[in-house]
C-alpha cells in the first residue's frame, strides 16, 4: 500500500516538471521580445531593460530555467507588473470566493449527477434514461456564461429570488452567503453534472453487463443492493477519474462564472490580468491551478487503491 | 415440435419445464427456444447437453428469471420450481425463491464473483437477504459452508478478495454461495468448462458429494459428453432451441435414437492413443534445446522474482510428423509455441529451424526465416482481421515475400479449395463465415507461406465437437498431402491422442514426460501424466462406438460417480 | 484453460441464433433510411443552416457587420433590425451571421489539426514503449493545464489573430486525441490478427497502416466532433473574456462580451448569439453521440437486441 502511494507520488513529479517547463518555454519561445510583450506598447527602453534583467532574459535558457524553478520552489512567483504586489499575496486575497464557489459546485454536482447516472443506466433505454442523456448533452453544449445569464434573467431579474450579482463571505452570515452563491454554483455545476452523470451512466452500463451482477441477482438480492453495493463500487474508478480530469474543466468555468456573477475570486483576477496584460499573474495562476490539478488527481489515484483491492498489489 | 417424449411429471419433481418458448424482443422476434420441456426429480442429476447456440444456457437463465432484459423474453410455457410457476410469480417472490429454492453457478469463476467485496461479505449478504440469522449465526453458517466445500484456511478465505483465489477455489466459493441456504435445485451452467481437467474432476466430485449430503437436484448444462458420461442420471440433448432426445444416460450413450445424438457422440475423439505412423523422413525441421522464458524481471521500485514460464524445454520435430504439447493452464505450453514462432523472445536456449538458429535473431535477420514456420491461433474470430477480405488475409504473407499479387490470388483460391471452402469465398469478409470456416481460412493463410512447420495453438479448442472433428481431419489430410510437420498445442488429451505421433506433457514450465503418444498416454511413467489421464472426463466410455472402453483400468462404469 | 470464453453464454447463443446478423463491413456500418432518429436529424438540419449562414453571410446579411450607426444605438428587435442593434448601432443579426464563420473555422480547424498531429503521435506511442513513456508524460503535463488558461496565456503573449487563437485552442485538445489513438492501438496490437501479420512477415509500417490504424478511424471521427464542439466553446469563452480574436472581427463571443455591460437593458445582445452558439455546439455533440452509438458495436448491439 505504502509502496503504491510512493510510486504514485513519484509518478506525478514529472508531470509537474513538464507543466513548469511548458510555462517557462511559452514566454521564452513566443516570437518577439518577451520583455516588450510584458511591458506593453508604451514601455521606455529603460523599462524594457529592467524587465529583462529581472526575468534574467539575457542568460542562457538552461540557467534561466534553473533560477526560475528555484524561485518557484522557494515560493517566489514574482510580482504583479501593475500593482507590484507579490503574486501569491494577490492570489491569497482572492482565494475565499473561489473556494466557496468550487465547494458548493462539487456539492450540487455529486448530489445530483451520480444518482442521475445510476438510474439512467439501470433503466437503460427508458424515458428516464433519455431524459438524463438529454440534460447531459444540453449541459455540455450550452456555454457557462449563457447558462449564467439565463439563470440571472429567470431567478434574479424576473422572479427576484436572488440578488443579480456579487459575493458575501460566509462570515457575513449563511443567508447572504447562500443567496449569492446558489446561482453561480448551479451555473458552474451544469457542465460538471453533465460530465459526471454521463460517465456514471456509461460506467454503470459496463458494470451491469458483468457476470458478477448476474451472480448478485441470482442470489436474490434486492435491486438497490445490486445497484449500489455491487455495481456502483465497481464503477467508482472511472467515475473518480472523470471527477479528477473534470477539475481542469471547472477551472475554465470558474473564470467565466466569476465574471458573469461579478465574484471577486481567482477568476476575476485572471480576467483583470488578461486585460492589463499582467503576465506574471497569469503565469502564476496557470502554475497554481495545474499544481492543484496534479494533487487532486494524485489523491484520486491513491483512492483507487481503497476502492479496488486488486490495485494494491 | 420435438418428437422426444417427456416422461410425465410427477409431484415430487423439483423442476418441471413445460413447453417453454423464448424469443428475442424487438420488431422481428427470432425464436430461441421452441417448446422445451424437461423435468428434474428430487436428488437427480440431469444433464442438458448441446453445442453452442442450442439454447441450453437460455433454458437455465429462464428458470432463474435471469434472461437479459430487453433482449430475450419468454413467450409461453411454464417453469415450475417445487410446484411454483416462476414465470407468473411476483418479482419479490422470485427474488425470495432464488438462493432458497433454486441456485445457479456459472461458467467463469474468474468473473462471476464481485472483485471488490470480500468472500465473507458476498456469502453474508445471501444470508441477510433471505434469513433472520443474527451476526453470530451468520458467521458460523459461513464458516461451516466453506468447510463443506473443502476450502483450506477458512478464516483467511473469509477475508480474501476473489483475485487472491485460484480458479478452482473461486468455483468452490460459488458453490458455497449457491448452497448456503440449501436450495432443492442447483443449476450449473458449464461450471467446469473454464477449469483445468484436474480441477474439473475435483469440482465434479465436490458437487456429487454435496448433492448426496443435502439431497440437492442438479441441472447440469454442458457441451462435454465426457462430463455427461461421468455424472448424469438422465440426459436431454438440445439443438436449435429444441430437445432432440432424452433418456437415462446409459441409453443415450449406448443406443442413441436420433442421428444428431449419434453424430455428436461420434465426434468425441477417442482417448486411446493413435499408433505413431512409420516415419518416412528423418529430417529434423524444428528443434529446441534448453529453451527457457522468464517474465518480468525486477524493475525500478518494484523488486520481484521473475516468473518462470518455461525452462529447459527440449523438443524435436521431424518432417511430416505431429508433436503434441499438452498441459494445463500455466504449464508453459503456449509460451513454448510463442517462443518458437518468435512472437516473443526466449530468455534462454536455442531454437533451430531446419538446423538454423533463430533464437537470438534481430527482427531483420528473422524475416527470411518466418516463411518456414506458421501458426494457427485459438480463436478464429480474432485471428483474422475483420476489415480485410479473405484474399487480403491469405495473400498478405506471400506478397510480403515478393509474390505477384495475381499469382498469390490464384494460389489463395487453390488453398481455399484445399481447406474445403469454395474458391469464390475469396472476396468475402470473415464475419460471413462460421467459426469452423474461419479456422479453415486461418489454416489456408498459414499454408500460403508453404511452411515446413505449422504451429497450432489450441486451434480446435474454441470449436464445437462436431466442427472440431472436421478441422482435426483437415489437419491430418493436409499433413499427408503436403508432408508438413505439426506442433500441436492443446489442453485436451483426447485431441492429442487422436492426432499426435509423439507427445510432450508439460507442467510448471517443464516437460515432465515426452515420447510416442501410445506410450505416454497408454502407459504413462510419470504420476502427473497419470493424474491428467485419470482426470479426463468419460474416460471409460468409447463414445464413437457407443460402448464402454475395455481399458486396462478395468471395465468402464457409467453413471453417477461413487 | 478455457475452451470457450464468452462473456455471457446466453448472449453468444443469441448471436448465433438471431435471425439478423449484424452487418459490419469496414468501419462504416450501413445506415438504412428507416434508422434515422429524430434528434440527429434535427441536429444535422440545424448545423446545415448554420454552415449555410456562415458561407452566405456576405449575401444574406442585411447590413455591414462592422458599420457603426450612432443614431440607432441599442435598438430593439424590429423588421429593419431582426435582432436589434448593439451599443455602436451595428446590426446584431448581420454580426451573428458573420460570427458563425469564426466559430466554424475554429471548430473544424481545431478538429482537423488535433487529429493530424495526434494520430501519428498516438500511433507511435502505442507501438514504441520508449517513446510512449516520454510522450505520455508530456501529454499528462499538457492535460494538467486548464485549457482556457493555457489559451489565455498563449493569446496574451502572441497576440489575438485568428491563427493564434486557433493554435491556442488546438494545443490543449491534442493530448485527448493522442491518448485515444494510443489506447486503441494498445488494445488492437494484442489481437491475434496482428500477431498473425507478424508471423507472415509483414513489416512494421505495414502492420501499423493495414492492421492498427483502421481501428482508430471510428473513434477518431467521434472524438473529432467532440474536439470541434469543445473548440467552438473555448473560442467563445476566450472572446467573452476579452482574450479572443480582436474585437473588430464579429464573433459570437465578441458580441456577447460587448453585450455584458448592457445585459439588463438589452439581454438580446447575449441571448441571440448565445442561442446560435448553443444550438451549434448542441448539434455537433448530438451528431457525435449518434456517430458513437452507430460505430460502437457493443453499444449498438445492446440497442438492437
Amino acid at each position: 500500500m505504502l509502496a503504491y502511494i510512493a510510486r504514485r507520488i513519484l509518478a506525478s513529479v514529472p508531470v509537474l516538471v513538464v507543466v513548469a517547463l511548458f510555462v517557462f518555454l511559452l514566454l521564452r519561445l513566443t516570437p518577439g521580445d518577451p520583455a516588450a510583450i510584458i511591458a506593453g506598447d508604451m514601455a521606455t527602453p529603460e523599462q524594457l531593460d529592467r524587465i529583462r534583467t529581472s526575468l534574467g532574459l539575457n542568460e542562457p535558457l538552461v540557467t534561466q530555467f534553473v533560477t526560475w524553478s528555484g524561485q518557484l520552489l522557494s515560493g517566489d512567483f514574482g510580482r504583479s507588473l501593475i500593482s507590484r504586489t507579490p503574486v501569491l499575496t494577490l492570489i491569497g486575497q482572492r482565494l475565499e470566493p473561489t473556494l466557496s464557489l468550487a465547494l458548493m459546485t462539487m456539492l450540487f454536482t455529486l448530489v445530483l449527477s451520480i444518482p442521475m447516472g445510476v438510474i439512467a443506466a439501470w433503466r437503460h433505454g427508458s424515458l428516464t434514461d433519455n431524459a438524463v442523456m438529454a440534460i447531459s448533452v444540453l449541459g455540455f453544449s450550452i456555454p457557462v456564461f449563457v447558462t449564467g445569464y439565463i439563470l440571472i434573467q429567470l431567478f434574479a431579474i424576473d422572479l427576484r429570488l436572488f440578488p443579480v450579482q456579487g459575493f458575501r463571505s460566509i462570515g457575513d452570515g449563511l443567508g447572504p452567503f447562500l443567496a449569492r452563491i446558489v446561482l453561480p454554483a448551479l451555473t458552474l455545476a451544469t457542465i460538471y453534472i453533465a460530465l459526471i452523470a454521463r460517465m456514471t451512466r456509461a460506467a454503470m452500463l459496463n458494470v451491469l453487463d458483468e457476470d458478477y451482477i448476474r451472480t448478485a441477482r441470482a442470489k436474490g438480492l434486492s435491486e438497490r443492493i445490486v445497484l449500489f453495493r455491487h455495481a456502483l463500487r465497481n464503477a467508482a474508478v472511472p467515475i473518480l477519474t472523470v471527477i479528477g480530469t473534470g477539475f481542469a474543466l471547472m477551472i475554465s468555468g470558474v473564470v467565466v462564472t466569476e465574471s458573469v456573477f461579478n465574484i471577486p475570486g481567482l477568476g476575476r483576477l485572471t480576467v483583470d490580468a488578461i486585460l492589463a496584460r499582467d503576465y506574471p499573474v497569469i503565469q502564476a495562476l496557470i502554475l497554481l491551478t495545474s499544481g492543484i490539478y496534479v494533487v487532486i488527481n494524485l489523491l484520486i489515484d491513491i483512492s483507487y487503491a481503497f476502492m479496488d483491492p486488486r490495485i494494491r498489489y | 415440435m420435438s418428437a422426444a417424449e417427456n416422461p410425465s411429471p410427477r409431484t415430487d419433481d423439483v423442476l418441471v419445464v413445460e413447453d417453454l418458448f423464448v424469443e428475442t424482443t424487438g420488431r422481428n422476434p427470432a425464436r430461441i427456444l421452441g417448446g422445451v420441456s424437461l423435468r428434474v426429480a428430487a436428488g437427480e442429476t440431469v444433464c442438458l447437453v448441446g453445442e453452442s447456440g442450442s439454447g441450453k444456457s437460455v433454458t437455465s437463465l429462464a428458470t432463474m428469471g435471469l434472461l437479459p432484459k430487453g433482449a430475450l423474453a419468454v413467450r409461453s410455457g411454464r417453469i415450475l420450481v417445487e410446484g411454483e410457476d416462476v414465470l407468473t410469480v411476483k418479482t419479490s417472490r422470485l427474488r425470495q425463491l432464488r438462493a432458497t429454492r433454486m441456485s445457479m453457478i456459472f461458467q467463469e469463476p474468474m468473473t462471476a464473483l464481485n472483485p471488490v467485496l470480500t468472500i465473507e461479505r458476498q456469502l453474508e449478504e445471501v444470508l441477510s437477504a433471505h434469513s433472520r440469522m443474527d451476526n453470530k449465526e451468520r458467521r458460523n453458517r459461513i464458516r461451516s459452508i466453506l468447510e463443506l466445500v473443502k476450502l483450506p484456511d477458512v478464516e483467511r478465505m473469509c477475508r480474501s478478495y476473489p483475485h487472491q483465489l485460484s480458479g478452482g477455489q473461486r468455483q468452490r466459493v460459488m458453490i458455497a454461495m449457491a448452497l448456503v441456504l440449501e436450495p432443492k435445485l442447483l443449476i450449473a451452467d458449464e461450471p467446469t468448462t473454464a477449469l483445468d481437467v484436474t480441477t474439473q474432476k475435483e469440482i465434479l466430485k465436490l458437487i456429487a458429494e454435496i448433492q448426496e449430503r443435502l439431497g440437492t437436484s442438479v441441472l447440469f448444462i454442458t457441451h462435454d459428453m465426457g462430463v455427461v458420461a461421468d455424472i448424469a442420471d438422465r440426459v436431454y440433448v438440445m439443438r436449435h432451441g429444441e430437445i432432440v432426445e432424452q433418456g437415462p444416460v446409459g441409453e443415450i450413450l449406448a443406443e442413441p435414437k436420433r442421428d444428431y445424438t449419434r453424430d455428436l457422440l461420434g465426434s468425441v475423439p477417442a482417448l486411446h492413443p493413435r499408433e505413431a505412423r512409420p516415419s518416412a523422413s528423418r529430417e529434423i525441421v524444428l528443434s529446441t534445446s534448453e529453451l527457457g522464458m522468464v517474465y518480468g524481471q525486477s524493475s525500478f521500485l518494484r523488486k520481484r522474482e521473475g516468473t518462470v514460464a518455461a525452462k529447459d524445454v527440449d523438443l524435436t520435430l521431424t518432417r511430416g510428423r505431429t508433436l503434441g504439447v499438452v498441459g494445463e493452464s500455466g504449464s508453459g505450453k503456449s509460451t513454448v509455441a510463442r517462443c518458437v514462432m518468435r512472437l516473443i523472445e526466449p530468455t534462454e536456449g536455442s531454437i533451430r529451424l531446419r538446423g538454423e538458429e533463430i533464437a537470438g535473431l534481430s527482427r531483420h535477420a528473422l524475416r527470411p526465416m518466418r516463411k518456414r514456420i506458421q501458426m494457427v491461433f485459438q480463436d478464429p474470430n480474432r485471428s483474422l482481421n475483420p476489415r480485410l477480405t479473405v484474399r487480403d488475409s491469405i495473400t498478405e504473407g506471400p506478397i510480403n515475400y515478393g509474390a505477384a499479387p495475381k499469382a498469390a490470388r490464384e494460389r489463395a483460391r487453390e488453398l481455399l479449395e484445399l481447406v474445403g471452402l469454395p474458391a469464390d469465398a475469396i472476396d468475402r469478409h470473415p464475419h460471413q463465415f462460421s467459426g469452423g470456416q474461419r479456422q479453415r481460412i486461418a489454416i489456408a493463410r498459414a499454408l500460403a507461406m508453404e511452411p515446413d512447420v505449422l504451429v497450432a495453438d489450441e486451434a480446435v479448442s474454441a470449436l464445437d465437437v462436431s466442427v472440431q472433428a472436421q478441422v482435426l481431419d483437415l489437419f491430418d489430410d493436409i499433413q499427408t498431402r503436403l508432408g508438413i510437420a505439426l506442433l500441436f498445442i492443446t489442453h485436451d488429451l483426447r485431441v492429442a491422442a487422436q492426432i499426435c505421433d509423439e507427445v510432450a506433457v508439460m507442467q510448471n514450465g517443464r516437460i515432465v514426460e515426452y515420447g510416442p503418444t501410445a506410450e505416454v498416454l497408454g502407459n504413462p511413467r510419470e504420476a502427473y501424466t497419470r493424474q491428467l489421464i485419470e482426470a479426463a472426463p468419460g474416460r471409460h466410455w468409447d463414445f464413437p462406438n457407443f460402448r464402454p472402453l475395455a481399458a486396462p483400468g478395468g471395465p468402464g462404469t457409467v453413471g453417477a460417480p461413487a | 484453460m478455457a475452451a470457450t470464453r464468452n462473456a455471457s453464454p446466453a448472449a453468444a447463443e443469441v448471436d448465433e441464433a438471431a435471425a439478423e446478423p449484424v452487418i459490419r463491413r469496414g468501419f462504416l456500418p450501413r445506415i438504412a433510411i428507416g434508422d434515422l432518429k429524430l434528434a440527429p436529424t434535427i441536429a444535422a438540419v440545424c448545423l446545415l443552416v448554420i454552415v449555410v449562414a456562415a458561407l452566405l453571410a456576405p449575401l444574406i446579411a442585411p447590413y455591414d457587420p462592422i458599420a457603426m450607426n450612432p443614431m440607432e444605438r441599442l435598438a430593439p428587435s424590429s423588421a429593419t433590425h431582426l435582432f436589434g442593434t448593439d451599443a455602436y448601432g451595428r446590426d446584431v443579426f448581420s454580426r451573428t451571421l458573420y460570427g458563425a464563420q469564426v466559430s466554424l473555422i475554429v471548430g473544424l480547424g481545431a478538429a482537423f489539426v488535433a487529429v493530424l498531429v495526434g494520430l501519428p503521435l498516438g500511433l507511435f506511442a502505442g507501438f514504441f514503449r520508449w517513446l510512449d513513456a516520454i510522450l505520455m508524460r508530456i501529454m499528462d503535463g499538457l492535460m494538467a493545464i486548464p485549457a482556457v488558461l493555457l489559451a489565455i496565456a498563449i493569446v496574451s503573449l502572441a497576440g489575438s489573430s485568428l491563427w493564434t487563437v486557433l493554435i491556442a485552442i488546438t494545443i490543449p485538445e491534442i493530448p485527448r486525441v493522442v491518448r485515444l489513438v494510443r489506447s486503441v492501438v494498445l488494445s488492437a496490437r494484442e489481437e491475434p490478427y496482428v500477431e498473425a501479420a507478424i508471423a507472415v512477415g509483414s513489416s512494421l509500417p505495414k502492420i501499423m497502416w493495414r492492421h492498427l490504424m483502421p481501428n482508430t478511424f471510428a473513434p477518431l471521427i467521434v472524438q473529432g466532433t467532440y474536439v470541434c464542439a469543445s473548440a467552438i466553446l473555448t473560442e467563445a469563452i476566450l472572446s467573452f473574456l476579452g482574450a479572443g480574436i480582436g474585437t473588430e472581427t464579429p464573433s459570437w463571443g465578441n458580441i456577447m462580451s460587448e453585450g455584458r455591460l448592457y445585459f439588463q437593458i438589452k439581454p438580446g445582445l447575449i441571448f441571440w448569439p448565445g442561442l446560435f452558439l448553443s444550438l451549434c455546439i448542441l448539434s455537433i455533440n448530438i451528431l457525435g453521440d449518434t456517430a458513437r452509438d452507430v460505430m460502437d458495436p457493443r453499444l449498438g448491439k445492446k440497442r438492437e437486441a
